[in-house]
């Protein structure tokens, strides 16, 4: 390790949470860490202190975002609310006891599915409403525009809410079910049922098949230059390269944080190449991209695969859980 | 292995009791909690369980095998389900009664995260004694049922005579020897004989007769739906035994329903067991042969326009 000087281990650097259900989702809303659980409620962990808001009563947290200073959650209640940094929660949307499969937001706006049911809200609280194809498992807005990407079956479709314009159709076989776009727009790509990554650079359509996982790339995360995407499905993050015009075609990724155990939760820190690995085994490591240069921040144990991830915006604090509801922070030296 | 949550498929056709099951089963103090995935709500529903709402999204693999078909949304639910582990003992999964069965037992096989975490404990198919007969002239999913069901519930027996009733168990058997097959009225039937049944183990199929088996074959020689049962004494060489199972499953997919088998590997002290639906196969190593038990080697291919003579060859000539 080049800095074998400095540090050579973070598993100091942690403070263990009790989230006592699986973890869901994880987010920073402000300065608080947000952990959306499986037992409907939000555990806010901020300055050693932590609390429970009852997001979902009795249902459990399906899907949720962070949205500015918020926290948007989806349940299997069909609730979508926002919690803020206070545990105050605001009502969004109801779809009656319809599983919340997905939810998406952007500043302003958040969109949501249940089955093939998609909701779009604005800024100014109005709802547009579309029913896709097949049922929805994913659902990304573009980076500009008050436009939305969903994955389903058969492909994915972009939708502008606000027109009555049809979706648009972007078709790929097989069964389509996280989504997100490029950061810089130009390219759209989904996770898939068949163990496989799928892109469309969206200029041309020109379709990217990026295969060779053994096991669903489920957790996707771009780096804050947009020049990389880490994705989790193998015994170490794969990374694809976007830098170059045509993306990653005809270029193979990279492989880093190899370790006898599958990667489960990728995270791009949001101002440096360095990305956070989760794996099956609950271990969590840190790798810098530039030199590969490897930090552990948490022991493989017996607490679960870790299941949510998410750095806060200054890149100091990277907050985990894992499916088996053990969860830390991580405060970087 | 163990902790994996059981899962019950219940399939049945249009009114042969499927609904009347389902709420004897939820409604008996069994003291434990369901997570029921139905297809229509409103029918179904204690307090004590959660019921959660299907819409029988049946989607092709795009991995080149044609008769690869899972159920989408299945994938989706249990995903959710999982989450709240701790929260159900067991899931029983309601298909509607036009379903045919084979894209939920795939789902089972097919997705990693799904086998994974659960288990398929067990088929059990509804059937209506007054007009399976009928049925199974008319209807291929109704066959299906019957072909693919561990466990048989056989209905409404008390609005058929005692001949009508002989002569469609002779049915059932002749498409499905190997399936547990229970009488009942009203679908009264306890519920032990249809939940925690672990059908999957399969040593029903060790147990079973064959002049039984040869019996129902030979009188109903119409059906299409059949079942190839071979026995070899002693026993099976892996290499030839597996490269020729997976060919077979390969080969014949389309037509087979279900495959089950249990091989007594030459030098081997565990039993492997393997069962398939269609082209998909799962098999491993179980436990120890007794020292009391016979190895005996047996497999089970139930499906249409079987080769029964050149399946029976090929596997006698993997004998070690």
């Amino acid at each position: 390790m080049s800095q074998a000087s400095a540090i050579t281990s973070l598993l100091d650097h942690v403070t263990a949470l009790d989230a006592g259900a699986h973890v869901t989702g994880a987010a920073f809303v402000g300065d608080v860490a947000a952990l959306a659980l499986g037992d409907g409620g939000v555990l806010l962990a901020s300055a050693g202190e932590t609390r429970r808001v009852e997001a979902h009563p009795g249902g459990a947290v399906l899907a949720a975002v962070a949205q500015g200073g918020r926290l948007i959650t989806g349940g299997d209640d069909g609730r979508v609310v926002a919690i803020d940094a206070a545990g105050a929660v605001e009502p969004i949307g109801d779809e009656k006891g319809r599983w919340i499969d997905a939810v998406a937001v952007r500043p302003g706006a958040v969109a949501w599915s249940c089955g093939k049911h998609v909701a779009a809200r604005d800024d100014k609280g109005s709802v547009r409403r579309i029913e896709a194809p097949s049922s929805v498992r994913g659902l990304a807005f573009a980076p500009k525009g008050y436009r939305l990407a969903l994955a389903h079956y058969n492909g994915a479709s972009l939708w502008f809410p606000n027109t009555d314009a049809a979706p648009e159709a972007l078709s790929w076989k097989g069964s389509h079910l996280d989504v997100t776009f490029s950061p810089d727009g130009r390219f759209l790509i989904t996770s898939m049922q068949e163990n496989t990554l799928h892109g469309w650079r969206l200029a041309d359509r020109k379709d990217m098949r990026m295969s060779g996982y053994p096991a669903k790339p489920r957790s996707l995360s771009w780096s804050h230059d947009g020049f990389h995407l880490a994705t989790s499905g193998a015994d170490a993050a794969i990374i694809w390269p976007f830098e170059a015009k045509d993306g990653p075609m005809g270029k193979p990724p990279r492989e880093c944080g190899v370790r006898p155990a599958k990667v489960s939760q990728v995270a791009f820190h949001p101002r440096a190449l360095i990305l956070a690995l989760g794996y099956e085994d609950g271990a969590v490591m840190l790798v810098r991209l530039t030199d590969a240069a490897e930090l552990m921040a948490r022991k493989p144990d017996d607490a679960g695969p870790i299941s949510a991830f998410a750095w806060d915006a200054r890149g100091t604090r990277l907050v985990f859980g894992t499916a088996e509801g053990a969860a830390g922070l991580l405060t970087l030296p | 292995m163990t902790d994996k949550i059981p899962v019950t498929v219940l399939t049945g056709y249009l009114g042969a009791g499927k609904t009347t099951l389902l709420n004897r089963i939820l409604s008996e103090p069994h003291g434990k909690k369901y997570a029921v995935i139905v297809n229509e709500f409103g029918e179904v529903g204690i307090d004590n369980d959660l019921i959660v709402g299907a819409d029988e999204e049946v989607f092709e693999m795009n991995n080149g095998c044609v008769c690869c078909t899972v159920r989408g949304d299945l994938i989706r639910i249990i995903d959710g389900l999982m989450k709240r582990k701790g929260k159900f003992d067991a899931i029983i999964v309601e298909t509607t009664g036009l379903a045919d069965p084979a894209p939920v037992a795939q789902t089972f096989f097919v997705d990693q995260d799904v086998s994974d975490r659960t288990r398929l404990d067990a088929v059990v198919t509804v059937a209506d004694a007054k007009w399976l007969a009928e049925r199974l002239k008319d209807a291929p999913e109704a066959k299906n049922q019957i072909a693919f069901a561990d466990v048989i519930v056989l209905n409404k027996t008390d609005l058929v005579s005692a001949d009508e009733l002989a002569d469609v168990e002779s049915r059932i058997r002749a498409i499905n020897p190997y399936a547990r097959l229970h009488r009942t009225e009203r679908a009264k039937i306890d519920i032990d004989e249809v939940l925690g049944r672990n059908a999957f183990d399969l040593d029903r199929i060790m147990a079973l007769e064959p002049d039984f088996l040869e019996e129902g074959h030979h009188h109903h020689h119409d059906e299409d739906v059949q079942s190839v049962a071979v026995t070899l004494d002693g026993d099976v060489d892996p290499d030839r035994f597996l490269p020729w199972i997976n060919d077979l499953a390969q080969r014949e997919g389309p037509n087979i329903l279900r495959s089950k088998g249990i091989v007594a590997f030459k030098g081997e002290p565990k039993r492997f067991v393997f069962q398939g639906v269609h082209m998909m196969l799962e098999g491993d190593l179980q436990r120890d042969w007794r020292p009391d038990e016979k190895r005996t080697s047996k497999i089970v291919v139930i499906g249409r326009d079987l080769d029964r003579p050149s399946i029976e060859k090929a596997f006698h000539a993997c004998a070690a």
